[in-house]
Formats: C-alpha cells, sequence, structure tokens
C-alpha cells in the first residue's frame, strides 16, 4: 500500500541515523588543529594522516586483526556445534528438549558484567588468558544460543519428507547433512553466521576483561589509548571510521535475507 | 511439523552442551560459591551464608540503580517500539530503495558498542560536536556532563539511535510476510488507513515484535559499554545503570561477594521477565500453527 509521505518519513530517519556518523567520518579527515580551533562542517584542510598513523602503527593495526581472528573463530564455532544441534530440536522430540531449549536461550540474557570476573578467573587458571581462543569461547555464550535459535527457525520450513527420501535412497546421516540438507539452509547458515559476526564484533566487556596484550581487540585500544595520549580526537575518529567497515562489508553480502535473518527465521 | 520422539537426539546436542556448561555453567558456579563466603584476602574464604543477599536486597545504591535501569528500560522501549513499527510501514516494500534503506539501517547495529559510545560522545560535545554546537547555538543550555537530564536524553538518544533499527527490520520482515491479497480484500471493504493497521499489519507483527521486545528489554537490562564511555556512570551517579554499577564492585572494588549476590538477582530478575516473554511467545506459535 502506498502512503503518502512515507518517503519524507524514511529521509528524515535516515538522515538521524546518518549524520552522526557523518561527523565521525568528518573528523576523521581533520587535523587536531582543525578540530578544536575552529567549527568546520566539512574538512576545510583535508588530511589522511590520522589513518596512515592507524595502518603503519602495529599497536593500532593489530587490534583490528585481534578483532578478526576471535570474531572469525568464534562464528566458526558457534556455527559447527550449533548445526547439529538446531536439527535435533527441529526435527526431534527428546527427553527435556524444551527446558534445554530455554536453558540455552537463558544465556542469551546473561548479562556480560555477571560474567566478566568469573570468566577472567576460569581462563586465567586454564592458561588462557590473553588468547583469541578464550574470546572466541567467551563470546560462544551469547553466540552458540542465538546460533542454535537462528538455524531451528530456518530448518523447520524444510519439510522432513526430504529426510526421509535421503535415508532411503542410502544416505548416511553425515553424508546427508552436509551434502543436502546444508545446502537447503544454507541463507539459514549465513543469517546465522552474520549474526554470530555482528554480535562478537561489537562486543567489549567481555573481549577488554579477557585480554591484555597479545589478543587485545581494537575496542580496547581505543578506549587505553584516548587515557594514554590525552585524546587525540582525529585518531580516535579515524579508528571508528575503520571498525565500522567489516560490518559494512558483511552487511553487502547478507542483505538480501538480512530481513528475514533479523526475523530469526520464523516469518 | 510433527517430531518424532528419539532420545537419541541427545548426541547432537550434546557439542553445545559441552561447550555451554564450559562457558556458562562454571563461570556461574563460581558466583553462586562467591555469593556465600567472605573473604578477608590472602585466599581465604569463610562461610557467610545469605548475609550478602540480604545485604544486596536493603542496600539503597542498588535500589537506586534498580530504579533507574528500570526507567531507563520502560523509556527505551516506549519510544523504540512505537518509531519501529512506524519506520517499517513507511519503508519501501521492494526493489534498489529497499535494499538501500535495509543496507542503512543495520548500520548503526554493526558498530562496535564502544564506538556507538564515542560517535556520541564526539557528537554531543559543546566544543567540537555538531549537536552539541547546534543547541548551543539555539540558545539552549546543553552539557552531558556536568547536567543529569542532558546526560539522560544523550544516553536515550544514542540508544533510539543505535537499535530503532531492530525493531523496524523485524516489522518489515514481518509485514513481508502479508500477502498482497489481503490490501486488496482491504481496499475492496474500503477499510480506513487505521483498521488495516490495527486488523492486518498488527496481527501479522505480533510474533516478531515480541522478538523485538525480548531483545530490546534484555539488551537494554544489560546495557554497559554505551553510557559507560558518554558518560561514565555521571554526572554523579545519574546514568549509573545496574551492570555499570556492577562492574563498578566487582572489577573496580574487587568487592566479590557482595556482587556476586548482586548478579544472581541481577540474573534472576532478567530470568523472570524474560521467561513470561518466552511463554507468550511459545503458546502464540503453537495457536498460529493449525
Amino acid at each position: 500500500m502506498k502512503r503518502p509521505g512515507s518517503a519524507l518519513v524514511m529521509v528524515l530517519y535516515l538522515l538521524f541515523l546518518l549524520i552522526p556518523i557523518y561527523w565521525l567520518v568528518n573528523m576523521s579527515l581533520k587535523t587536531n588543529a582543525e578540530i578544536t580551533r575552529s567549527f568546520t562542517l566539512w574538512p576545510h584542510d583535508l588530511t589522511f594522516q590520522n589513518y596512515r598513523t592507524i595502518l603503519t602503527d602495529p599497536a593500532w593495526y593489530m587490534g583490528y586483526v585481534n578483532s578478526l581472528i576471535y570474531v572469525v573463530m568464534n562464528t566458526a564455532i558457534s556455527i559447527t556445534v550449533a548445526l547439529p544441534a538446531a536439527y535435533a530440536f527441529s526435527r526431534y522430540r527428546f527427553l527435556g528438549d524444551k527446558h534445554l531449549f530455554f536453558w540455552l536461550l537463558t544465556n542469551r540474557m546473561a548479562p556480560p558484567a555477571v560474567f566478566a570476573l568469573p570468566f577472567f578467573q576460569l581462563y586465567s587458571s586454564v592458561g588462557l588468558f590473553d588468547t583469541h581462543i578464550a574470546v572466541a569461547l567467551a563470546h560462544c555464550l551469547f553466540n552458540v544460543p542465538l546460533a542454535v535459535w537462528i538455524l531451528e527457525g530456518f530448518m523447520r520450513g524444510v519439510p522432513k519428507e526430504i529426510d526421509e527420501t535421503a535415508y532411503i535412497d542410502g544416505y548416511s546421516f553425515p553424508r546427508f547433512f552436509v551434502k543436502i540438507f546444508m545446502p537447503l539452509i544454507a541463507s539459514g547458515i549465513g543469517v546465522a553466521a552474520f549474526f554470530c559476526f555482528m554480535f562478537s564484533w561489537v562486543e567489549l566487556l567481555l573481549s577488554r576483561t579477557l585480554t591484555s596484550v597479545n589478543a587485545k581487540p581494537i575496542a580496547a585500544t581505543m578506549t587505553r589509548t584516548v587515557s594514554a595520549s590525552g585524546l587525540d580526537w582525529g585518531v580516535l575518529a579515524a579508528a571508528g571510521v575503520l571498525t565500522l567497515i567489516p560490518g559494512g562489508l558483511v552487511i553487502w553480502f547478507v542483505r538480501n535475507y538480512i530481513a528475514k535473518g533479523f526475523a530469526l527465521g520464523r516469518v | 511439523m510433527d517430531k518424532s520422539w528419539n532420545n537419541r537426539a541427545w548426541f547432537l546436542v550434546l557439542p553445545v552442551l559441552l561447550l555451554v556448561a564450559f562457558s556458562a555453567v562454571i563461570p556461574l558456579m563460581t558466583v553462586v560459591n562467591y555469593s556465600v563466603q567472605d573473604t578477608f584476602g590472602n585466599n581465604e574464604f569463610f562461610w557467610a551464608g545469605l548475609e550478602w543477599f540480604e545485604e544486596t536486597i536493603t542496600s539503597e545504591r542498588i535500589h537506586a540503580a534498580l530504579g533507574r535501569q528500570v526507567l531507563f528500560t520502560a523509556i527505551i522501549l516506549a519510544i523504540e517500539v512505537p518509531l519501529g513499527i512506524f519506520v517499517a510501514l513507511n519503508m519501501p516494500k521492494k526493489g534498489f530503495w529497499a535494499s538501500l534503506c535495509l543496507i542503512l539501517m543495520a548500520m548503526p547495529l554493526l558498530i562496535p558498542f564502544n564506538v556507538v559510545g564515542t560517535i556520541w560522545q564526539i557528537f554531543g560535545r559543546v566544543d567540537i560536536g555538531l549537536l552539541g554546537r547546534t543547541l548551543t547555538a539555539m540558545g539552549i543550555d546543553y552539557n552531558y556532563t556536568s547536567d543529569w537530564l542532558d546526560a539522560w536524553v544523550t544516553v536515550i538518544v544514542m540508544d533510539v539511535w543505535h537499535w530503532t533499527s531492530l525493531v523496524a527490520l523485524l516489522c518489515y520482515a514481518g509485514l513481508q510476510s502479508i500477502p498482497e491479497a489481503y490490501y486488496q480484500a482491504a481496499k475492496i471493504d474500503q477499510a480506513s488507513r487505521w483498521a488495516v493497521f490495527r486488523y492486518i499489519e498488527l496481527p501479522k507483527m505480533r510474533g516478531v515484535l515480541l522478538i523485538a521486545v525480548l531483545l530490546r528489554f534484555m539488551d537494554s537490562f544489560m546495557i554497559y559499554t554505551e553510557p559507560f564511555v558518554v558518560t561514565g556512570g555521571g554526572p554523579g551517579n545519574s546514568t549509573t545503570f545496574l551492570s555499570i554499577d556492577l562492574v563498578k564492585m566487582a572489577i573496580g572494588q574487587f568487592d566479590l561477594g557482595p556482587a556476586a549476590a548482586f548478579s544472581i538477582i541481577y540474573f534472576l530478575v532478567i530470568l523472570l521477565v524474560s521467561w513470561v516473554f518466552y511463554t507468550v511467545m511459545t503458546n502464540l506459535d503453537r495457536e498460529d500453527r493449525p
């Protein structure tokens, strides 16, 4: 249905979303002198020095590398363990299934602040403190339940007859799962991976608590450098802009599934 | 879909179970363990019983933080849910513009929490921020670092900026599933715009709206990083929400016992509310299916 004024509403809303981001980009292209001394709506004294600082200093760019390493690890682990579990929930009834499903969801509801300190102690005691795998495992806390939830939603939409036909044709379960079933829910896997990537990428509290030097994420680098060097606005803004890029790329790849994915496959 | 009874499905769930047990149950047990003990350092612990729980339940500091948290979450839900529905109703249905809107709207969702904080910290500053500068130029005395009302408004606008798109995208997904025939039928009946919304669109969005409210409730109740970066919980304690207070207590002051008791109560509150939502949701699911 065509609604009058809907274009106007969308333009206003998107402006509201984009202006703060524009301001960040704007600041990242200015020199610090221009930022603090004059107030300009666009950079008069265009400079890429802030970006150069970040891309040439290992203390900065290793932050991005660390973040990407644990995010990718987390996504791989989450999807791998969630696939069989989601299949079980979507196809079978078993002892305690409903309770188990809700219990999994409760982990998505646990405030990271509650877990920060115990995680620190747990991973320190098993010698995983300040490693990428520690952060990846910690983020499984909220990503695995979410992945199971999304995948279960997508799997429910695949008729059970397909499974039965495959078994009659002599497929073993693992072969059926990889060869036939996974391609059928490829978009669901994509969406689940997108969500795991997203929530792991944006999380700061746990990743900061569990790392000190070797696996320090970019988000933590930003907060620490700010306090150390006395507010270098331009570099801070440039670092912020660079954190937008991975997310932007990922959205581009899943843009056709994003709406369905946000409904967790339940539409 | 009718599912068959098969207890061997447990083997498929086992990997998830082990992983989540490692990353959730063990830490949770640690928290429970601390919540009933007291320490004077040196790793010596004493049984404290329910002392910390009593202290938490009667603590005025935590009451105040809880009050702020409930108020914050209520305001967030009251703004974001109607606004999200409104935006979803106005989104283009398909084609290039729909894709563009989707991508732009998903942008704020993929920004790391502390960068969201940084964006608004910079944006709102009176000296270098567009928002702060504009408001000052309009003659409004705005300063989020010293005035509690300004701090609240900034944090709320920031959250609306950050998360309204999630509600909108969920509702949009719900709207997409409405067959065109429904609208045509409504047109023939000469249904008003309001009637179309009330009797066609809203019922179809019911399921996704519940997911949206559930997610927004959980996440706003746990909010930590964004207000921490922007206001640091201040001015005074005016934007110290539950998580900020908890981290202050556990990592700042290292009061393990009280922090642990606080954590458990905090978790139980979220759990209780989420359980209500979840039950309503699964019941709706059952009704929808013939």
